[in-house]
């Protein structure tokens, strides 16, 4: 509860001191440094007011910042000078700060480090615990994000799409840990989707939440990965999946389609079928259709493929995989599984190993190589 | 990101281009080899990119169960293992051509006379874990 509370404030502490004066870098280590301090002794003694607490917990610990460093003296007598701020202002402040850590000039990994640490509130450690990265690592990954984008001027800070991704990578590859980086993520999205209207950021929330409406039923109790149309539905969460079908339909309805509301769409229409058996591979089909006309992404093409070979028979979706390029991620997955349905076990027994051999998770490799043994035991009959 | 296992091997990869040990080395030379690792490491966690590093001893034991209430079976050292281990380093990066780079420089390390070592490292990706949105 109080660390969630820390959480939400922090962006919001971070852009009071940028406007009292200080630098982004400088009020970005500030505020974590109130966080941590925040994470230590609310547990026994919450403050009544817990964002100005954190403010004057975080400005004076830029202040010792500023004065133990001697070239900053004169800025410093400078600030001090400065008339007290007002209260903070509504949404926008915040939303520069999304666009700043997600900015174009960062790598990727940079960008998701920088973004749970100032918009999400959450301690450095607690990222390198995520990301299974040694504390100092991570530290310094995080800095040096902040020199990068430190001096990026407001109007240079790229678009909304970079910060969709970033979101998106948060989500869809955060490993586990103390932090639920997924739920981390929706947060993340619901806070910018309440600050902008755009129906890109709703469809990347609805795919969240759809996706994530499945998550107790994606592993059984033994960890391992359960498939779609495997999967008991009465474990996915209703509530979620009402959510993000409303948000996707309302985003669909303004008809500026983008790759996230086609995801969210496809995502939808799993979500809406009772048993796999009843999913609408044809809808499914189409949207993916859309999905290639919007991103010309080869994982899209493979995806296409197997809600071809469900909608118009295995060898159909052989024929739609035939032109893709054999070493795309999960290429030998797919083409084992549209073997298997065409009546060709021992293809789809040796594919299925190749697969298994090419997996990038632990996970994927452990299910494939199930799905080979198990194969090659009905071979063996 | 992904991570990455860049291995050591004494023995068991392509031959190397300096077959001298280590032990016949000018003292100053190993002193600058195994600052160059140092150094190395502590770049590597300047850029983020640093995860673990460890040498391993060439002494090795190969273990195995050997049924309930019975002691493990150990066997060797064997002097003439196909494959020795030296030791590895996990670095965290954004691609694996970055990967590629890294385990270059690495493999620059200094050897006889100053010159890079060109040592043969091996590269191989961590599994990860499996991504939320599959289909």
């Amino acid at each position: 509860m109080d660390e969630a509370l820390l959480r939400t404030l922090t962006p919001t502490v971070i852009c009071i001191l940028v406007r009292r004066g200080a630098d982004f870098a400088a009020a970005e280590d500030a505020v974590q440094e109130a966080l941590v301090e925040g994470l230590r002794v609310w547990p026994d003694d919450l403050p009544r007011d817990p964002r100005g607490w954190l403010v004057t917990v975080a400005w004076r610990r830029f202040l010792d910042a500023a004065r133990a460093d001697s070239s900053r003296r004169r800025r410093e007598e400078r600030l001090q000078d400065e008339p007290a701020p007002g209260p903070a202002q509504g949404g926008d402040d915040a939303l520069e700060l999304y666009f700043r850590c997600a900015h174009p000039s960062l790598t990727p990994g940079s960008a998701v480090a920088l973004t749970l640490r100032a918009v999400g509130g959450l301690t450095t450690r607690q990222i390198a615990q995520a990301y299974l990265v040694p504390e100092a690592t991570m530290a310094q990954r995080i800095s040096r994000a902040k020199r990068t984008v430190s001096g990026v001027r407001f109007d240079q800070l790229g678009d909304v799409g970079t910060v969709l991704r970033v979101l998106y990578l948060v989500f869809n590859e955060g490993y586990s840990g103390d932090v639920d980086l997924a739920s981390e993520a929706i947060r993340l999205t619901r806070q910018l989707a309440a600050s902008i209207d755009h129906e890109e950021v709703a469809g990347l929330l609805a795919l969240m939440l759809l996706h994530h409406a499945r998550r107790p039923a994606r592993t059984d109790g033994g960890g391992r990965l359960v498939p779609l149309a495997e999967q008991d539905r009465s474990r996915w969460d209703t509530d979620l999946i009402a959510e993000g079908v409303d948000v996707v339909q309302t985003a669909l309805a303004c008809d500026r389609l983008g790759e996230y509301q086609a995801q969210a769409a496809i995502a939808a229409l799993h979500a809406d079928a009772p048993t796999a058996d009843e999913t609408d591979w044809v809808q499914i089909v189409e949207w993916y259709d859309e999905l290639v006309r919007l991103t010309d992404s080869p994982v899209a093409r493979l995806n296409r493929a197997v809600a071809v070979g469900e909608a118009d028979g295995p060898r159909a979706g052989l024929a739609a995989l035939e032109p893709l390029d054999p070493a795309l991620p999960r290429h030998t997955a797919v083409a084992a599984y549209l073997h298997e349905r065409d009546g060709d076990p021992a293809t789809a027994a040796r594919l299925y190993a190749e697969a298994a051999r090419a997996a990038s998770s632990l996970q994927e490799r452990d299910h494939l190589t199930r799905q080979a043994a198990r194969l090659n035991a009905l071979l063996r009959d | 990101m992904t991570k990455y296992l860049l291995l050591k091997h004494y023995r068991g990869g392509p031959a190397p281009l300096c077959d001298t040990q280590m032990d016949q080395w000018a003292p100053e030379e190993v002193s600058a080899h195994l600052q160059y690792m140092g150094d190395f490491a502590a770049r590597l966690e300047g850029t983020g990119e640093f995860v673990d590093g460890q040498a391993l001893s060439p002494e090795g034991t190969f273990v195995r169960y050997d049924g309930e209430g019975r002691a493990p079976v150990t066997d060797g050292p064997f002097a003439e293992t196909k494959d020795l281990i030296a030791g590895w380093m996990v670095i965290d990066v954004e691609s694996y051509d970055r990967a590629l780079e890294l385990a270059a420089e690495l493999s620059a390390a200094p050897g006889p006379r100053g010159e890079p070592l060109r040592e043969w490292l091996e590269v191989r990706p961590f599994l990860s874990a499996p991504s939320t949105i599959a289909e």
